[in-house]
């Protein structure tokens, strides 16, 4: 557990990876519980996952909405009374606009994310592996040229540690606890017009 | 930016119903959970991982320190060299043990629901592509492993890391990145299931 007392209230502090037993055991037991509510929320299933990118399916953004709602309440009144870390990435415009959109047109070829992928892999949908595959051969593809992507697509538009409500100039809190509001009101409209 | 998001979730499923893939995801298992639950159940997590490890969910770094082991085998010098492995040496961290640990969550979540499926082709899949379409499965999955990949490091995180971690924490490239993954995604979606 970390020391309240020296939460940092404003970014995120570098965080060690020494394998100490005690980070191992929360890895594997958080790691257990995603795994598992992956899984009973059918975000593992192929049908699923593309029903959400044809629009037949509503599951994914219901569950992702979800999520975010209840750890916003809870992660900025927490940061607040200065109990966890934030962990804010750099805004990079270009680079995110790029892998976003890359990203997503890879997740439509094979309907499962990095995350579902690995909970699809333990529920026993095979096909899931040839995703592994093309997987590592990506990410060893970006660091054969990461090199070269850091001095160009990732200096377009690099904006730093940057939030929403630091670039409206409001308040943390206060802001969070609207978009909470805002994003409730948006999954009730979405539960009315789609109900799964 | 989350009122574009509202904007593109109210517009494009008029675009959906008009059109026809042939196939209703809906007609096909479901959540074994209501996806609100499970979605704050997540949500409840992020708490957790922060207070207890002072960590952010996230998946999409297994599969590049997955890759950089394959990498120091096979060219332990030339891997040891690249700028991404220079700043991430492969090791088993904590990423790596929540991603395993993700897939065991799921195998319980799946055999304790009667849910596993022990199958190379989604009943879905085939009832759109036909029997005999494992090459296809295997090239889109292949390919959508590695589009995705890539896209998740050139933007730094995937739907798990941007898409609930990073939006949760009002981080202003991670709604561009998801948005971005939401654009594509469906995009391509409905074009594959438009034209295959």
């Amino acid at each position: 557990m970390i020391d309240p007392g020296k939460a940092v209230k404003e970014s995120s502090k570098p965080t060690s990876d020494g394998p100490s037993g005690k980070m191992m055991l929360t890895a594997a037991v958080f790691g257990l519980a995603f795994g598992f509510l992956l899984q009973k929320g059918g975000v593992a299933k192929y049908n699923v996952l593309i029903g959400q990118l044809l629009l037949q399916d509503f599951t994914v953004v219901k569950i992702m909405v979800s999520a975010i709602i209840v750890g916003m309440a809870g992660i900025f009144t927490l940061n607040h009374f200065a109990k966890v870390n934030l962990h804010i990435k750099p805004t990079r415009i270009g680079a995110q606009t790029i892998g976003g959109l890359l990203f997503g047109a890879g997740f439509a070829l094979i309907a499962y994310c990095p995350g579902t992928g690995a909970a699809a892999l333990g529920q026993g949908s095979w096909d899931v592996l040839f995703g592994f595959a093309g997987l590592m051969a990506g990410s060893y593809l970006f660091a054969e040229m990461s090199g070269w992507l850091k001095k160009t697509v990732e200096t377009w538009g690099e904006k730093g540690k940057l939030t929403l409500p630091d670039i409206l100039h409001i308040p943390r809190l206060p802001f969070a606890y609207a978009m909470c509001v805002l994003l409730t009101i948006g999954l009730i409209f979405l539960q009315r017009y789609y109900p799964r | 930016m989350s009122r574009a998001l509202f904007l593109m979730l109210l517009f494009l499923p008029t675009l959906a119903n008009a059109a026809d893939f042939g196939v209703d995801a809906k007609d096909y298992d479901g959540p074994a959970w209501s996806p609100y639950l499970v979605g704050g159940l997540i949500g409840v997590l992020s708490w957790l991982t922060f207070y207890f490890a002072d960590k952010t969910i996230g998946a999409s770094s297994f599969y590049a320190t997955l890759a950089g082991f394959i990498g120091k085998w096979v060219a332990p010098r030339h891997t040891k060299s690249l700028d991404y492995y220079e700043k991430n040496p492969p090791a088993v961290d904590w990423g790596f043990i929540f991603v395993i640990f993700t897939i065991l969550g799921a195998l319980i979540a799946a055999w304790t629901g009667g849910e596993f499926r022990n199958e190379w082709l989604h009943p879905m899949w085939v009832d759109r592509f036909g029997e005999d379409s494992m090459l296809l499965r295997g090239i889109l999955g292949f390919a959508g492993g590695l589009l995705m990949a890539f896209g998740a490091r050139l933007a730094g995180g995937c739907t798990s890391g941007h898409g609930i971690s990073g939006t949760l924490q009002l981080n202003a490239g991670s709604w561009l990145t998801v948005i971005c993954m939401f654009i594509a995604g469906i995009a391509t979606a409905m074009l594959i299931y438009t034209i295959l």
